[in-house]
């Protein structure tokens, strides 16, 4: 196993301990949005796919990457507007808004 | 030194997601949380957009500007009830993706008799098998909810044989073609290997169980998301991937806990299939008291506090507004009204507020579970909307009911409970429910939507 790997290993490990703290004080009330907000984040394949896409070494490559920027697209942009249009339902007492 | 700046970026954008997160713990920070965390993602696309490395500049944007379109039409279409199935799909698309971009590098990289480096091999292999899972997976959940597939638990004899067989199959090729080199069929093999994988490890579970199903697939895609960064050494997408995945299995815990249940048992349990014969024999029948609305409205307006306990099948009514509408009214009368959230209410978690916060409830109002239980004792009048297995005394009572141990609402404390309810027949999880049959029940029979319209025209009247 490389060097590189182990540091990318250490990487992945300490985001999720991170990721555990942040999250377990996401109150019931809002683990729908969380759910939707957190699926948008994961729409950060987009990064590969570009990357990978924009070698374009073979065709083939190209066109998996079109797809598969499309398909993190649709879930980074449908994600956070959903999540969006949920949260903006979040209001206290008297319509005050959710600002 | 332009590498170092878009290490710092992605690491910027990784900031803004953490601190997005957080934010995301209290309903008035949580919308400006989803600002931020959109403006981490617009962040990270750009850096990359900009990067000299990328040739196919108008592929990239091509497929930005279709799917961003398609995403956002979905985004304003969906109806809210339909949540569950949005999310799953966005999940497995999330998935697909990463799926993708491992075949695309596996495809750039591949040459004839010559192995990958051993660390892109084992990324790219476990960035198929985790995409590939996500995706069908998803799809099938997806399909339940939507009803398209049935609900039922699918199973078969040898199942868990073959999941296991399958699974072990897809790490064999993974290790072959790390070892050997790319050979392109049996890279396609193992893609479908995983994807059938996805279908098999779904189709057992039953409907009931899908929150803990899409909070599951949710990490996966996080990690799908993760190993893509693995194969292209990129720490922000390790980061945010590592971020989602714990996101995920945290929802998932709370889950289970919800439901009393095992992670493994919710998996490989195929819970619902059975559920029904073991039921039977534990319910001490006695006569039920139909109510009308004439005296529950009535009931209703004198009481002091009412706490309203809704279940799905208040959402699959339509009936939120009906309910709004008739606790607004009974605060005119000076009712104390509240709403009793039970963590599975719903299709997924926290599905319930979302439903009644769109029927404009004020989120101040909707009590979770911890919170409501002491107080019921003290509370006048109980009244269950749509729901059933959440409020069943079996939960505490039964030892061998299938939902023995299941954190409940402990309506039954209160002092008069109201149950709307279209018949006698038991709920989701195929459990009588003893709560019927309680001298302090009254049984409001009719759809949930006319019988509250109605409970209204007769609080009005008093």
């Amino acid at each position: 196993m490389s060097e590189t790997l182990v540091t990318l290993i250490v990487i992945f490990v300490l985001a999720m301990i991170v990721g555990v703290e942040v999250i377990k004080k996401v109150p019931t009330l809002l683990h729908t949005p969380l759910m939707s907000g957190s699926n948008a984040i994961s729409g950060i394949t987009i990064i590969g796919a570009m990357i990978v896409s924009g070698w374009g070494a073979t065709k083939l490559a190209a066109a998996l990457g079109f797809l598969a920027v499309a398909f993190a697209m649709f879930n980074v942009v449908g994600g956070y507007l959903v999540t969006d249009r949920m949260l903006q339902m979040f209001k206290k007492k008297d319509g005050g808004g959710a600002k | 030194m332009k590498a170092a700046l878009m290490e710092f970026a992605y690491l910027g954008a990784a900031i803004l997601f953490i601190v997005g997160l957080k934010w995301m713990s209290a309903p008035s920070t949580a919308r400006k949380g989803n600002i931020l965390s959109s403006f981490g993602m617009l962040l990270a696309i750009l850096i990359t957009l900009f990067d000299q490395h990328i040739l196919g500049f108008w592929g990239v944007f091509g497929g930005i500007v279709v799917g961003g379109a398609l995403g956002a039409w979905a985004a304003r279409a969906v109806k809210m009830t339909a949540m569950p199935q949005m999310v799953a799909i966005l999940n497995g698309f999330g998935g697909l993706a990463s799926l993708l971009v491992s075949a695309g590098e596996w495809d750039r990289l591949a040459l004839p008799e010559f192995p990958f480096p051993t660390d892109v091999a084992i990324s790219i292999y476990a960035s198929t098998i985790i995409g590939a899972v996500t995706v069908t997976g998803s799809m099938v959940a997806a399909g339940k909810l939507q009803e398209i597939i049935r609900g039922r638990p699918v199973v078969f004899p040898g199942q868990h044989i073959l999941n296991a067989l399958l699974f072990v199959a897809c790490l064999g090729m993974a290790g072959y073609l790390t070892h050997s080199g790319a050979h392109p069929y049996l890279f396609l093999a193992l893609n479908l290997a995983a994807l059938a994988l996805g279908v098999l490890l779904v189709i057992p579970i039953g409907g009931a169980d899908m929150p803990v199903v899409i909070c599951l697939l949710n990490s996966y895609s996080g990690v799908a998301a993760a190993t893509t960064g693995f194969i292209i050494h990129n720490h922000g997408l390790i980061i945010t991937g590592a971020l989602v995945g714990a996101s995920g299995l945290v929802l998932t815990q709370i889950m289970c806990k919800a439901m009393n249940r095992s992670l493994a048992n919710v998996l490989f349990g195929g819970f619902g299939a059975t559920a029904v014969t073991g039921a039977a024999g534990t319910s001490a029948k006695g006569s039920v008291r139909p109510i009308t609305p004439e005296d529950a409205g009535a009931l209703l307006a004198y009481a002091e506090s009412v706490v309203f306990v809704p279940g799905y099948g208040l959402a699959v009514a339509q009936a939120q507004h009906a309910l709004r509408e008739l606790a607004d009214l009974l605060e005119q009368h000076s009712v104390k009204v509240c709403y009793g959230i039970h963590p599975v209410a719903g299709r997924m978690p926290g599905h319930m507020n979302v439903l009644l916060a769109e029927a404009n409830v004020p989120y101040d109002k909707l009590l979770d579970m911890e919170v409501i239980n002491p107080q019921l004792e003290r509370t006048d009048v109980v009244v269950v909307v749509g729901a059933n297995d959440v409020v069943n005394p079996a939960a505490r009572n039964t030892p061998g009911s299938p939902i023995y141990g299941m954190p409940i609402l402990d309506v039954d404390k209160a002092r008069q409970i109201i149950f709307m309810k279209r018949s006698l027949n038991p709920g989701f999880a195929g459990i009588d429910n003893e709560l019927f049959y309680n001298e302090k029940t009254s049984m409001l029979f009719g759809d949930a939507a006319k019988t509250l319209a109605a409970l209204v025209t007769e609080v009005k009247q008093v």
